[in-house]
């Protein structure tokens, strides 16, 4: 269509530079208050243009909330998620989907129902699992009358296993593998098998290099759900030193006590944001075919 | 333009527009299938040891994390335990009787509402406006999407913050223009004022992914309908309103359902980082309750109940999200 619609095309790039620019105000606020010192951001009105301290604020940062470790947990929980997710559901969907097998619908729904429920309605349930894993077996344990297993005790509070596992426990993503091997064509399948392909070998040689576009949309999804998770490290980390880097903006948070000290946390929650910031920045052709394609 | 490849993932016209209520899961195990046995591939392995292995993790994982705490989490709405967890009392529908009789309660219901609602409005209303002035513009588009794309990276908790800090009385520069043109803004103290933060907040981060959802929507519109609808003279407005916007009602639908999925329970780190419930269960929403209940007065029954409360909504839009995902659902990708 050769359409001049002038007056229209200003107002749609208006529309569009006043939306980027509420997209990017706060962003910006960040990296400003970040590079002032104490006296600067308390005073009125606050600069609008960026100072000099960013580089030392990142330094205490760094050293006095300890956010370094905080940074590095982050980063472990969210591969954990990614890399554990991945894998597990990758294989289900494979066994859902190409083997004949007894069951083969119970398993598929018992996944399927996982779909339901998000964690934040069982948490406090969820919570004394990970407290105790070995907490079914002690209640089977007493009804049977073993004591040896009653006082079973597998704690998982303050470790990364209990900040990966449970987030683990849902099967969006098998559910997009078994949605992508339904389209794959059978032929493939008829052609490995006349070959005398093991079944193992067509998922290695055949299926898993055909997946691959959809690994890498679904990896990052995963990767920015596993970097900004919130509640579930708040629940299960009693010490500072596990929780990720997002709590630890909470703890920076102004107390109405003490002096406010939000170029600290600015800082820290620049910190915080820059490496799923680049991830989308770097790799957002990949990210839009994996969010419109998975409906996460 | 990356939308563009999967646009085909959201087939928009298809489906005749007929509004057919089936049981979802059905239908949406049964399509495209074709096989006698539902998502099983026509040519696939009898072997029972390796699926076996192939299933275990997850089952594994889902038992432990998944259907323990969920069955338990219904066992416990049942149930009165003492704090300290020394004694158990089986007490019947007594936690939802004392739930839905709490006033507490119901204004926490209110608060959620009115939150999911204003969020659900002012995210739509603002990523349609953006949509289509995205896709109707030639130059400029792809540095607008990814710019506009950057709040998906950006963790809830830290875009609470983020606001909270420009709408701070003291030092926030927004509150200081507001503060300026004579408006006494105080989240802090004013319940209103403290809910219409939280719903900036959660909209903030939430209208980039309806923003995507209805880019790559409107790119699925036919082109030989717009091109017959410009020659019979509709401009680009009438045309928005009369043809793309009826088209992707299915997608409309299906984001008004994951508004509410995402305003009711993922938005738990925007209040905890910012208000904290307040002031005065202003902002008390229901996941945040739960947790409060659950975490910080242990009233344990209490929370397992209005974690059913919520197993039910969250149903509920469950089977509400799968009556528009089928449509999305596509077997070429």
């Amino acid at each position: 269509m050769n359409e001049r619609t002038p007056i229209i095309d200003a107002v749609c790039h208006l529309i569009l530079l006043v939306g980027a620019a509420l997209v990017c105000l706060p962003i910006y606020f960040v990296l400003v208050t970040g590079s002032l010192s104490q006296q600067e951001i308390m005073r009125v009105p606050m600069s609008w243009l960026p100072g000099t301290e960013f580089v030392a604020n990142m330094q205490t940062v760094l050293s006095n909330a300890n956010f370094g470790r905080l940074l590095l947990n982050s980063f472990i929980i969210a591969a954990g998620i990614t890399i554990g997710k991945l894998s597990v559901s990758v294989i289900a969907a494979f066994a859902v989907t190409y083997f004949r097998f007894p069951f083969r619908m119970t398993a598929f729904w018992l996944i399927f129902m996982s779909l339901m429920l998000p964690i934040e309605v069982r948490i406090v349930p969820t919570y004394e699992s990970a407290a105790n894993v070995a907490l079914p077996l002690n209640i089977l344990g007493s009804w049977l009358g073993i004591q040896a297993l009653v006082d079973l005790d597998w704690n998982l509070v303050n470790t990364y296993s209990g900040l990966i596992l449970p987030l683990i426990a849902s099967a969006t993503a098998t559910f997009l593998f078994r949605q992508f091997f339904l389209t794959v064509p059978d032929e493939l399948c008829e052609a490995a098998r006349i070959d005398g392909a093991t079944p193992w070998q067509f998922f290695r040689l055949i299926l898993l290099p055909l997946s691959r576009s959809n690994i890498v949309a679904l990896a990052i999804i995963l990767f920015l759900m596993g970097w900004n998770q919130y509640l579930w490290p708040l629940l299960l980390t009693t010490d500072p030193a596990m929780a990720n880097a997002v709590i630890g903006l909470k703890k920076l948070m102004p107390q109405s006590d003490s002096l406010p000290t939000w170029h600290l946390l600015m800082n820290a929650a620049f910190l915080t944001m820059l490496p799923p910031t680049l991830v989308i920045l770097i790799l957002q052709r990949w990210f839009v075919k994996g969010l419109v394609d998975s409906g996460k | 333009m990356p939308a563009r490849n999967s646009t085909a993932a959201l087939p928009v016209a298809a489906g005749g527009g007929a509004l057919r209520l089936r049981w979802p899961f059905r239908r949406l195990l049964l399509k495209g299938d074709g096989q006698a046995e539902s998502g099983l591939k026509r040519a696939h392995f009898r072997d029972w040891r390796l699926p076996f292995w192939l299933l275990a993790p997850q089952l594994f994982i889902l038992l432990l994390f998944f259907f323990i705490p969920s069955i338990r989490a219904l066992i416990q709405a049942f149930q009165l335990t003492d704090p300290f967890g020394a004694t158990t009392q089986w007490v019947g529908f007594q936690n939802f009787e004392r739930l839905f009789r709490s006033g507490v309660y119901w204004s926490s219901a209110q608060v959620t509402l009115i939150f999911t609602i204003a969020q659900n409005v002012l995210t739509l209303s603002l990523a349609l406006l953006l949509a289509f002035a995205s896709n109707h513009i030639l130059r400029g588009r792809g540095v607008y999407r990814t710019v506009l794309l950057l709040p998906y990276a950006i963790a809830p908790a830290i875009a609470g913050i983020m606001l909270a800090f420009l709408f701070n009385p003291r030092v926030g520069p927004v509150a200081h223009m507001l503060q300026g043109l004579g408006f006494d803004w105080d989240p802090n103290r004013n319940s209103w004022h403290a809910l219409s933060l939280i719903v900036m907040a959660a909209s903030w981060k939430h209208i980039c992914y309806n923003y995507i959802f209805l880019v790559a929507a409107l790119l699925s519109v036919p082109q030989s309908i717009l091109e017959s609808a410009y020659l019979d003279g509709a401009g680009p407005i009438q045309r928005f309103l009369r043809i793309s916007l009826p088209m992707i009602t299915p997608t409309l639908f299906f984001l008004i359902v994951i508004n509410f999925v995402y305003g009711l329970f993922e938005t738990f780190a925007i209040v905890d980082a910012t208000t904290r419930g307040g002031p005065a269960g202003a902002t008390s929403i229901l996941v945040y309750k739960v947790y409060q209940d659950g975490f910080v007065t242990l009233d344990l029954g209490s929370s397992a109940a209005q974690s059913v409360v919520l197993m039910a909504l969250a149903l509920a839009l469950t089977f509400a999200q799968f009556r528009f995902v089928e449509r999305r659902v596509n077997y070429s990708v």
